[in-house]
């Protein structure tokens, strides 16, 4: 009896098989994620029925094994990257714009436009464990929460798009969790990120020229202004997409920064966060992102210019490259160690693989109207 | 040549007696620039708005949300921006009738 279970589970079980080199691939107008195995570059299956997916971002489960999709229309969707199946669904606000995990792997945090705040849930079953609003901003509604992102302790960092604000979550004990506020972070915080070791959290100001920095370590200095003023002088050109902030922004002793309506990349020492360059490139940089070595810069953009990616050189402080992979290149991701990089082109439904030491096409995947990519790695790094 | 999305849309417009009598549909513009600008307003405009226009950073377009807003003001945010705003000018790349064929698009709150 004891073995026919055993057989009988064997059956019904993914086949044996690691998760560290599998990524979820958002099909915003579909409704999909697409599973992608990065080694062998191949789709491995499509999980449908997630709702609306435009501006979907991905967090992962400390085994690597689920993937926790935050869509737009408020729904956290868990899906298990072996099974290909939908295991929870939660719908938690009407206007959602993603989310984070703890350090711990046990909670997981919604970020919402409306009603405007933060929401913890159970990684495990995602019930519902406390809801956090955000302070009431200008426009007399609480605001809302852009740049979630996750610290160490348990902690979680977030700015306030309509009320000027960074605030600390403590979530370690997820039921009463402790809001810490930091006022004055600048006008209009558009997004956010935590560096990698989780010890800064850095703010994008729409409102103003400049990016506000919280040091977790010190948080009694507060929030201080950092690569203020960095397009001083210079009339600032319509901004047609805004720019995406996160850890991956960081390599070495360099973080690489999108500037708003300035055509630049900004790039700052990392421990004293002054500007060590400004990098012209062909349009407003959307994502930013060095590869795993810093060796080299990707950069994307808003449209009009969506259809081309550009790839700087860190030593030099130039661009190397300019590549047109597709039309409306919406993302990029890196595999682990940065090998390759995967490109989703929206417009020409597919996946574009270059390969990062030859700057060659290695090859291409449909999918549809593909957005945001999310390799399994994220699951190990903080302020992913 | 296709004119699916405008077909499309008068035709909802038809069937859901949705034509007031008091806003005139204005010229839908050729084909094929009418779908440019339809995936431009779902996927440039959606991109802040949200795909579905219920909002992001973008406020709401649905016709609810528009509502009592004047055509010419709607017109005018399009083309020339909301200075101070995130909203940028999109005169580079649409003309005024065809800005005012989109008003009328989402005022309709008709889908693709």
């Amino acid at each position: 009896m004891l073995t026919l279970s055993l057989l009988l589970a064997a059956c019904a079980a993914p086949p044996l098989r690691g998760t560290g080199d599998l990524g979820v691939v958002i099909e915003r107008a579909s409704g999909s994620v697409q599973v992608v195995d990065n080694t062998h570059q191949r789709s491995l299956g499509r999980i449908q029925g997630l709702g609306d997916l435009s501006h979907a971002s991905v967090v992962f489960s400390r085994d690597a094994r689920y993937a926790y999709v935050f869509g737009r229309d408020g729904a956290i969707s868990k899906v298990d990257l072996l099974s290909r199946q939908l295991v929870q669904r939660v719908a938690q606000a009407s206007n959602s714009i993603g989310g984070a995990i703890s350090s711990d792997g046990k909670v997981i945090a919604a970020q919402n436009y409306e009603p405007g705040g933060v929401r913890l849930f159970d990684a495990d079953n995602l019930a519902l464990l406390a809801d956090i609003p955000a302070v009431t901003g200008h426009n007399g509604k609480p605001s809302r929460v852009v740049g979630l992102a996750d610290l160490p302790g348990n902690r979680f960092a977030y700015a306030l798009f309509d009320a000027d604000e960074i605030d600390v979550l403590d979530a370690s004990d997820p039921a009463h969790p402790v809001l810490a506020r930091h006022p004055g972070a600048g006008k209009s915080p558009y997004d956010g990120l935590a560096s990698m070791d989780g010890r800064y959290f850095l703010a994008g100001l729409y409102g103003e020229d400049g990016l506000s920095l919280l040091d977790t370590w010190r948080p009694e200095q507060g929030v201080r202004r950092v690569l203020a003023g960095y397009g001083r002088g210079e009339q600032a050109m319509p901004v047609y997409k805004m720019p995406h902030l996160r850890g991956w922004s960081m390599a070495g002793e360099y973080a690489f920064l999108p500037a708003i309506g300035h055509h630049e990349v900004l790039m700052a020492d990392s421990r004293s966060w002054a500007q060590v360059a400004a990098v012209p490139v062909l349009g407003q940089p959307v994502f930013v992102m060095a590869e795993p070595s810093g060796r080299h810069v990707w950069v994307n953009f808003a449209f009009p210019d969506n259809d081309k990616v550009q790839v700087i050189d860190v030593p030099s402080r130039q661009v190397i490259k300019t590549l047109q992979p597709g039309r409306a290149i919406l993302h990029m991701e890196f595999t682990a160690r940065g090998d390759a990089v995967w490109l989703s082109s929206r417009d020409d439904d597919k996946l574009v693989v270059i390969d990062t030491a030859t700057l060659n096409t290695r090859s291409t995947l449909p999918a549809r109207e593909p957005s945001g990519i999310f390799f399994s790695w994220r699951a190990g790094r903080m302020g992913m | 040549m296709d004119s699916g999305p405008v077909s499309r849309l008068l035709a909802a417009l038809l069937v859901c007696g949705m034509v007031l009598p008091a806003m005139a549909a204005p010229a839908a513009p050729a084909e094929p620039r009418a779908s440019q600008l339809l995936q431009l307003l779902h996927k440039d405009c959606g991109a802040c708005h949200g795909l579905t226009f219920r909002g992001g950073l973008g406020s709401p377009l649905t016709p609810e949300a528009l509502q009592g807003k004047p055509d010419d003001s709607l017109v005018a945010t399009i083309l020339n921006g909301r200075p101070g705003t995130p909203m940028p000018p999109w005169r580079p790349f649409l003309d005024e009738e065809e800005a005012k064929w989109l008003v009328y698009y989402l005022k309709q709150g008709a889908r693709p």
